[in-house]
Formats: C-alpha cells, sequence, structure tokens
C-alpha cells in the first residue's frame, strides 16, 4: 500500500464528499448526512489502516471492513472507487437498475463489500463471525472493522453481539460508532439516549477509545491503539458531525435521509471545493 | 405395497417398530460432516442437548460456538463465518429460528446467499406438552418464500442424518426442519436420499393408484398406516416421501399425479404456506386436479401429549384415511 501524509489523506476526504454529493443528486435519492459524516473515517480505513488489495478484492489475508449501516454506502463505494476498487465514473450509476451500487450494499452485486447490509444491527454479529473464525479457528493475521451508526445502537442484536465480542475476547475485532447524534425520526438522544455509551461497551468487556470523527490522525491512532490491544475487542466512538464540510447540512436531522437538490448540490460543492482548496498541510 | 426400492425398514408396521427423534439423527449427521469437512462449524443458542448439537460439541470442541440466548446474534455470526469459509450450522427450536431470527436469515444469509444450514428442532404440534409457543408450525412457509434457500423436511431418525450430511455438501443456505418426539424408524441406510428427488415409499401392486399421497417428515409413517389399510379395503393409493420441499421435485410429483389424478398432502404445519401449499401451487400451473391437505388448519397448538395433539390436529391415518376417500369423490372420472 502506498503510504500518505495526513494532507494527502484530507484531500481525499474532502474528493471522496464531493463524490456523495454528486452521487446522490444524480441517484435522486438516498442519504446525504451519515455519508458526509463518515468520509474522514471511511478515507482513514480505505488509505491508511487496512491491509487489502482494491485489485484483488476476494484476496484471502485482507482486513475485513463490514458496513452495518448499509445506508451510507455513497460513502463507502466512493472510498473503494477513489482507492482503486472500480472506475469513478461507476459512481453514477448509484441506485440505478443494473448498477453494482446498490441503494444498500450486496455482496453479490459488488466485490469488496464484504457483505449485505441495510436492515440495522446485523452487522457487528458478522464481523464478530469473522473475527472469531479469523482467531480461533483459523488463527489468521487479519482484522475485521466495522463501521455502525449511532441509531442502530438501538437495536437489541448490537448488544447480543457486542456481549459475544466481549466474551470471546476478539482483539482482532474493531467497531466503529458513527456518533453523530441523528437518526431518521430525530436526535439520537431524544427519540431513545444512549449515553453512557462508553461505559456500556466497557462494561461489556470492550475496549473504548473517543475521537474527532473527522481528525484523521486520531483515526489512525485509535487504530492503531486497537490492534495493540489484547484480550479485549475496541470500539472507537467516533464523534461525527452529519453532513460534515456542507454548512446547511451540518447536524440536522431532516438531512439524514435525503439528497440534495441540483441547485443545493451546487452550493455543496462550492463549499466542499473552497475547503478542498484550503488543505495544503501547512500548519499554522 | 411398499416399493422395494425403497428399502423400507422391514418393521414400519409392526407394533414395536423403532422410534428415535428426527434431531438424533440431526446431531449423528452433524458429527459425520464434522468428520468429512474441516470447515464445518456448528452454533447453538442455549439448546445444544436438546438439538443434538451436543454430540458436534463433544467430538469437535473447537469447532463448536455457543452463543447464548441469542437466535439473531447467532444467524448473523454465522453468516460472517461463512464469509470467510466455514459452513456454519444453527442449532435451536424452530419457533427462534427460523422464527424469531427471520430477518436476519433473510438480509444476512438468504439474500447474501451465505453458506449457512439452519437446523430448527421441535417443529410441529408432537413437541407436545411445552405447548404452542414451542410448537413451529409456521417455518416451512417462512424459508420456503426466499429465494436462495432450501427446505429439508426429512421423515426419520436415518433420513435426517443423511439430509445434514447432505446439507454440508450443498453449497448455499438450507433449512432442515426437525422434530421434538420420538418417531418411526421407517427408513433403512440402504434407502435412496439424494437432495431434491423424493421416493415414492408405496405404490399399487399390479395396477394404477387411485390417489398420489405426498408426505413430508414424521407423518410420512402416518400416510403409510393409511395407505396398507385402504389398501386392504381396495383402495390403492402411492405414497411420497417428499423430503426435499424447495427446490420441489416437479417431476416425481407430476409422474405420479398424472397417473391418478387426486391428490393427499400430508404435514404436520400450517397448511397455508407449507409443503402442501408447494405442491398445490405446482400442480395448479402443471396439472390442476382435486387435492385434500392434511396439516394444521389456521389455529395453534397447545399442551398435550404428541399422539393426543397428533389426532385432536387431524394429522394422523385416519384422518389421511378420510382425505383419501373424499378426494376419490372430487376425482374427474
Amino acid at each position: 500500500m502506498k503510504e500518505y501524509s495526513i494532507a494527502q489523506l484530507e484531500k481525499k476526504a474532502n474528493e471522496i464528499r464531493q463524490d456523495i454529493i454528486k452521487m446522490l443528486v444524480k441517484a435522486g435519492s438516498g442519504h446525504s448526512a451519515g455519508p458526509l459524516g463518515m468520509a474522514d473515517v471511511f478515507c482513514a480505513l480505505y488509505f491508511a489502516v487496512m491491509n487489502h488489495d482494491p485489485k484483488n478484492p476476494g484476496w484471502e489475508e485482507r482486513d475485513r471492513l463490514i458496513l452495518s449501516n448499509g445506508h451510507i454506502c455513497p460513502v463507502r463505494y466512493a472510498a473503494m472507487a477513489r482507492v482503486g476498487y472500480f472506475p469513478l465514473e461507476e459512481l453514477k450509476t448509484l441506485r440505478k437498475f443494473g448498477s453494482r451500487l446498490q441503494g444498500h450494499p450486496e455482496r453479490k452485486k459488488l466485490a469488496g463489500v464484504e457483505t449485505t447490509s441495510g436492515p440495522l444491527g446485523s452487522g457487528l454479529s458478522q464481523a464478530a463471525g469473522m473475527a472469531y473464525v479469523g482467531k480461533y479457528i483459523d488463527k489468521k493475521n487479519w482484522r475485521v472493522y466495522c463501521a455502525m451508526s449511532d441509531g442502530e445502537q438501538e437495536a437489541g442484536q448490537t448488544w447480543e453481539a457486542a456481549m459475544f465480542a466481549g466474551k470471546n475476547k476478539l482483539n482482532n475485532l474493531t467497531g466503529i460508532i458513527d456518533r453523530n447524534n441523528i437518526q431518521i425520526d430525530g436526535y439520537v438522544e431524544d427519540i431513545m439516549p444512549l449515553e453512557p455509551l462508553r461505559a456500556k461497551y466497557e462494561a461489556f468487556n470492550w475496549n473504548v477509545i473517543e475521537i474527532d470523527g473527522h481528525n484523521i490522525e486520531e483515526i489512525i491512532d485509535a487504530c492503531s491503539q486497537a490492534k495493540a490491544t489484547q484480550e479485549k475487542p475496541t470500539c472507537i466512538i467516533a464523534h461525527t458531525i452529519p453532513g460534515k464540510g456542507v454548512r446547511f447540512m451540518e447536524n440536522k436531522f431532516e438531512w439524514h435521509g435525503k439528497p440534495p437538490k441540483p441547485e443545493e448540490a451546487e452550493i455543496a460543492l462550492r463549499e466542499l471545493k473552497a475547503i478542498g482548496a484550503k488543505i495544503t498541510g501547512i500548519r499554522k | 405395497m411398499a416399493n422395494p426400492k425403497a428399502y423400507l425398514s422391514p418393521e414400519v408396521f409392526s407394533k414395536d417398530v423403532k422410534k428415535t427423534p428426527t434431531r438424533n439423527g440431526y446431531g449423528e449427521g452433524l458429527v459425520i460432516a464434522g468428520e468429512k469437512n474441516p470447515n464445518v462449524v456448528v452454533l447453538c443458542a442455549d439448546l445444544s442437548e436438546s438439538t443434538r448439537s451436543e454430540y458436534f460439541q463433544k467430538k469437535f470442541p473447537e469447532r463448536f460456538v455457543e452463543v447464548g440466548v441469542a437466535e439473531q446474534n447467532m444467524a448473523s455470526l454465522a453468516a460472517g463465518m461463512a464469509l470467510v469459509g466455514k459452513i456454519p450450522f444453527i442449532s435451536s427450536y424452530a419457533t427462534f429460528s427460523p422464527g424469531r431470527n427471520n430477518e436476519q436469515i433473510r438480509t444476512t444469509i438468504a439474500l447474501n446467499d451465505a453458506n449457512v444450514k439452519i437446523g430448527g428442532a421441535h417443529a410441529g404440534v408432537s413437541v407436545g406438552p411445552d405447548g404452542a409457543t414451542h410448537q413451529a408450525l409456521e417455518d416451512i412457509a417462512l424459508m420456503r418464500v426466499m429465494p436462495n434457500m432450501r427446505v429439508l423436511y426429512p421423515c426419520d431418525a436415518i433420513e435426517a442424518k443423511k439430509a445434514t450430511k447432505a446439507a454440508a455438501e450443498i453449497e448455499g443456505p438450507l433449512y432442515i426442519r426437525l422434530a421434538r418426539e420420538a418417531t418411526p424408524v421407517i427408513t433403512t441406510e440402504k434407502t435412496p436420499f439424494k437432495f431434491g428427488k423424493a421416493e415414492i415409499f408405496w405404490s399399487a401392486s399390479g395396477r394404477s393408484a387411485d390417489v398420489t399421497i405426498v408426505a413430508s417428515g414424521p407423518l410420512v409413517y402416518e400416510a403409510l398406516l393409511a395407505a396398507n389399510k385402504l389398501q386392504k379395503q381396495g383402495i390403492s393409493t402411492e405414497v411420497i416421501n417428499n423430503h426435499t420441499i424447495k427446490p420441489l421435485d416437479q417431476k416425481t410429483i407430476l409422474a405420479s399425479v398424472r397417473k391418478t389424478r387426486a391428490v393427499v398432502t400430508v404435514e404436520e404445519h400450517q397448511v397455508a404456506g407449507g409443503m402442501g401449499s408447494a405442491v398445490v401451487e405446482m400442480l395448479a400451473k402443471n396439472f390442476p386436479v382435486p387435492v385434500e391437505m392434511i396439516g394444521v388448519q389456521d389455529r395453534y397448538g397447545e399442551s398435550g401429549n404428541p399422539e393426543e395433539l397428533l389426532d385432536v390436529f387431524g394429522l394422523t391415518s385416519p384422518f389421511i384415511k378420510k382425505a383419501v376417500l373424499r378426494v376419490l369423490k372430487r376425482k374427474q372420472p
């Protein structure tokens, strides 16, 4: 894998955000806030953290990334295209008939998405199943990452999986929660409060790291700490801003499940380009 | 007469026919599958003794995973394991799996086309004293409606063993329906078993049969009892052991029905959506004839002893016999 500087990664994340806007406006449906909020995490995973080969998605020794909250798949598709899994051009086909880029990801349609997801709460179980095999049965070095939403922490199955992973000390498993505090019907802490979320995972025998989900250095560091952790799975609570990078979308749950209209997309892209131009890598 | 090519147990019609629960055959089949293939793993949700997955656990503890009372997690854990090359069997009661975890099976196993096998024990009213909550009567319907899913319903413990072994060799999602109660062992090791191939267990001697009886699961025994009695009354039937409900063996069933032009289906499941429904759907399209369906008629089970319940729900040989007589009356001359 090529190595990137933090500034280069920030630039990539900015490009991924622009891709997301372009894909969504073209699709005419889909989710905006979540994908934009997780662009830094996915960029870090695909360009810096994970051991994988875009030209060989079935490589057996690869790290696995399960996207549990399948509805934020535009960020995954964009990151995959940017890192070389398929041509950028194909991003335009999101949600269209015949496309490999289904509205919610499907394993059999697109190599590299690892599993089919959408209905919330089942990703962590699948990731734990993989990690169990990797650790105890096949005794392999590959790791499993599972991106989750905070809303799906309301689902009982998430905690069944958390209990299983904690009991079995799956230190090859890293869960990353997009703690953006929005879900379809409102703010997560209003709909069904999760706090204290850190204490909940700790009580389930997990190592918990809280980070700024837009700080790429912190994301990479947290994943390295997870790798170095023995005897426990790690839960990274990534505090993010839903709609990050597009001011009129930021922190608004109304943008959870809708795409921008063409004129809104124009404004969004202008803002994102302006941010992109400021990424120089020179620290002030 | 019993079809000689089916090599049924010579004890079928004897009073002291050997009885073993089909779930025992599942447990034995798991061990055989585990010996043949190191990728076979077994998961269980706090029912290892009941589902007989403990046979596997004792033999291969390193490939047995206890998940606790968490059937939804179990289904998706298994999906994840399958996606990294394992052949997981998940074991529980059918009301919980594929009942409680139905959506997890749909998305993470069936749509995902993950190589997971679902063993659903304690299906049918013959579960007995535990009552309605534990008597799965909808599971065939839940499973056969899902694309990519195969559905097996073995008629006795020996067939359950063969079916379980075969399941490990079939690539893709599969459901095996199992029963709690000890039921007659009607087949032998020599009885043919091929996934997707229904077997004729009873046929008319010297002339064409009057009625086709398509049965699945331990009630195949009751169908044979009915056939035997009817033959003594001069009514000849062909009894098909339809162990593979999906994909349905259209060829074998149609060949029989084209001769008899009258059908009785027999299963310990709701008549809506079950094996009989699968047969009726196929016949409606290909060769519509009168059909009588033996099964549970849109109600839940209840506590009682198994034999008593099978009678109360109208699933035993006298009811099958009556159904044959009814369908004969409806038959076009």
